[in-house]
């Protein structure tokens, strides 16, 4: 090592832990909010009750995880309604791209500008509020009603919120409705780095818009879909909580509990800490695995890795 | 027109109209339902059993002078407008010096902190063991509760490093060599070639504050410290209790105009939805901006 470089390690040293001084704060910020929560894991191997150290109450090992799975028939029908509402969620998951592609084939700049605004704006409000309009709209008072009556008087009120029945598509519906605007400015992103000389090149060769949608813009946008089909997969526990949470009457309780909803419902209304935390422990792991699981194959398969 | 059509082919013209029409029924499917709510909140309670479609019938302002008399509501506005700015200023200054941090490559541990920092978007502690942590810091019935635990998001601090990285060096470079510090070169330089990002964020920071509810519910129980949007929540859920709430309050007003639940439930959940509208227009441009940009870098 000659005098120079030693020289200007000796300038770079200071400043590098300077800059890590810097970073510490942030540091030990993640570590308080995110990393000691973890330590709470523990409680799911102890009986755990509030209010008494955890020294003093017994070690259970994996009694909590056992018993998750032997409470069969709640388990079974949580994780029924989170995976229906993950496939249904699966199954509208193109909207936000189709939208993507007739928005873009919008001329007028300002009016293109002004329907994303238009349609993104439900993506910024709370669930409590989607709640409060939909008993506007669909309770047994609501608008919807109050138009059926005026086309046919006899007929009694359809309760839209109280149907177990339909509670399922409603709710995704609704989560479309919400969000589709929102999910569509990825695409319009996406699109946005399509090479406009392959569109000019095909319509050169005579592809009318309908071609060209078809067989340049779908395609563009595939790889994008592709990659946020594939992330959502590690989520499918995770389909959400305001939503269910707000929207949750003793008439569709049964259909509408979805797993998040059901580890609050254990823990902070029944007070079962410990099998709260072991179903919360168990949906973590679940998902890093996948997580981890798909970023493998897509690494295989692409060659480039999703993180 | 006639010239028009046939340069463009009927099949394409058609289609434009159809989009048009697609696209007016979509703005009218997203806007509708706020702009009912906003009419229904102008009309005189014990008009609207009559229906209400485009206009508001008995115009009247009542609803909100008597909605922000009910008790609670006014320092609700107080509480819910001071987290979303203070929480926005922490996160926007906290994911922007973070970031700007680790895009240094000469920062120790570089790997090891953004690994750190990534994994949490993946791995968290659950409800109750963040509620025993909590309860622990003292953030119980506490302020601070609302704007410290969320202040720094992972996946924001990706979006403001992505964005920063993508700045040109020579820049911070020239700086450099002026002898300007890591803060100095952070305020003078990335800060004010980051406005869109910083946008983006400020704007995902605040609409998570004003909408959020569920801290309140879980982590304070004190009435003082009550958000809107419990409230707003509470109303939802507790009918009767507001109605009696009600009674009591119009009684007191003396006044012709009598709220009904669903008027001042309307009422309250324009309160909440007035002040989205009002700032998202304006900052929708610079965060579709920000989330291209960190969208095709990453």
């Amino acid at each position: 090592m000659n005098a120079g470089a030693k020289k200007q390690m000796g300038i770079h040293l200071p400043r590098k832990w300077a800059l890590l001084l810097m970073a510490l704060p942030f540091v030990i910020y993640i570590i308080m909010f995110c990393y000691v929560p973890l330590f709470g894991w523990i409680l799911a191997f102890f009986d755990y009750v509030p209010g008494i150290p955890l020294k003093d109450t017994q070690f259970v090992g994996l009694k909590y995880f056992k018993m998750a799975f032997s409470q069969s028939d709640d388990i079974v029908r949580v994780l029924k309604n989170t995976m229906a509402m993950y496939m249904l969620g699966l199954l509208f998951s193109p909207i936000p791209m189709i939208y993507a592609i007739f928005l873009n084939e919008i001329r007028s700049r300002k009016f293109k500008r002004f329907t994303q605004t238009a349609v993104t704006f439900p993506n910024f409000i709370s669930w409590i509020i989607v709640a409060s309009i939909a008993s506007s709209f669909f309770s047994t008072e609501g608008q919807i009603n109050m138009l059926l009556r005026i086309f046919n008087s006899n007929a009694g009120p359809v309760n839209v919120l109280g149907n177990e029945n339909i509670v399922w598509i409603f709710q995704a519906l609704l989560g479309v409705w919400k969000s589709f605007g929102w999910n569509a400015i990825i695409y319009m992103a996406a699109l946005t780095g399509i090479d406009e000389s392959i569109y000019e090149a095909a319509r050169i060769d005579g592809a009318g818009r309908l071609n060209c949608a078809l067989y340049i813009t779908v395609p563009g946008l595939m790889p994008t879909f592709l990659i946020l089909t594939l992330l959502s997969i590690s989520n499918f526990l995770s389909v959400g909580f305001d939503q269910y949470f707000v929207f949750n009457n003793y008439l569709v309780a049964d259909k509408i509990e979805v797993l998040d909803l059901y580890v609050y419902r254990l823990g902070i209304k029944l007070n079962c800490y410990s099998l709260a935390t072991a179903i919360g422990i168990f949906k973590s792991i679940l998902s890093i695995t996948l997580l981890f699981s798909v970023n493998k194959i897509v690494k295989k398969v692409r060659g480039e890795a999703l993180i | 027109m006639k010239a028009y059509i046939s340069k463009q082919g009927i099949g394409s013209v058609l289609f434009d109209i159809f989009n048009f029409i697609l696209q007016i029924s979509l703005i009218l499917l997203c806007l509708y339902p706020f702009y009912y709510l906003l009419i229904y909140s102008l009309s005189d309670p014990s008009e609207v059993s009559r229906g209400i479609y485009l206009l508001p019938r008995g115009f009247t302002l009542e609803n909100y002078t008597q909605v922000l008399k009910l008790p609670g509501i006014f320092r609700a506005v107080l509480i819910s407008t001071s987290r979303t700015i203070v929480g926005t200023i922490f996160s926007v200054v906290g994911c922007m010096l973070y970031a700007y941090i680790l895009t240094k490559k000469e920062l120790p541990f570089r790997k090891i902190i953004y690994r750190m920092t990534i994994i949490t978007m993946y791995v968290g502690g659950g409800l109750i063991p963040t509620y025993i942590v909590l309860k622990s810091y003292g953030f119980i019935n506490s302020f601070w509760v609302y704007v410290i635990p969320g202040a720094i998001s992972a996946f924001n601090v990706v979006l403001c490093k992505t964005y920063i990285e993508q700045l040109p060096e020579v820049l911070e470079e020239s700086a450099m060599i002026d002898g300007a510090g890591y803060f100095t070169r952070f305020l003078k330089i990335v800060m004010p070639l980051s406005k869109s990002i910083a946008a983006t964020i400020a704007l995902f920071a605040a609409v998570a504050q004003w909408n959020s509810w569920f801290d309140n519910y879980l982590y304070v129980f004190k009435s003082e410290l009550s958000t809107l949007q419990y409230i707003l929540y509470m109303y939802l859920t507790q009918v009767q209790n507001a109605l009696k709430q009600l009674q009591e309050s119009s009684l007191a007003s003396m006044s012709n105009v009598v709220l009904t639940p669903e008027s001042v439930r309307v009422t309250v959940t324009m309160l909440v939805t007035i002040p989205i509208i009002l700032v998202y227009p304006f900052v929708q441009k610079h965060f579709v901006k920000g989330i291209m940009i960190g969208a095709v870098k990453g």
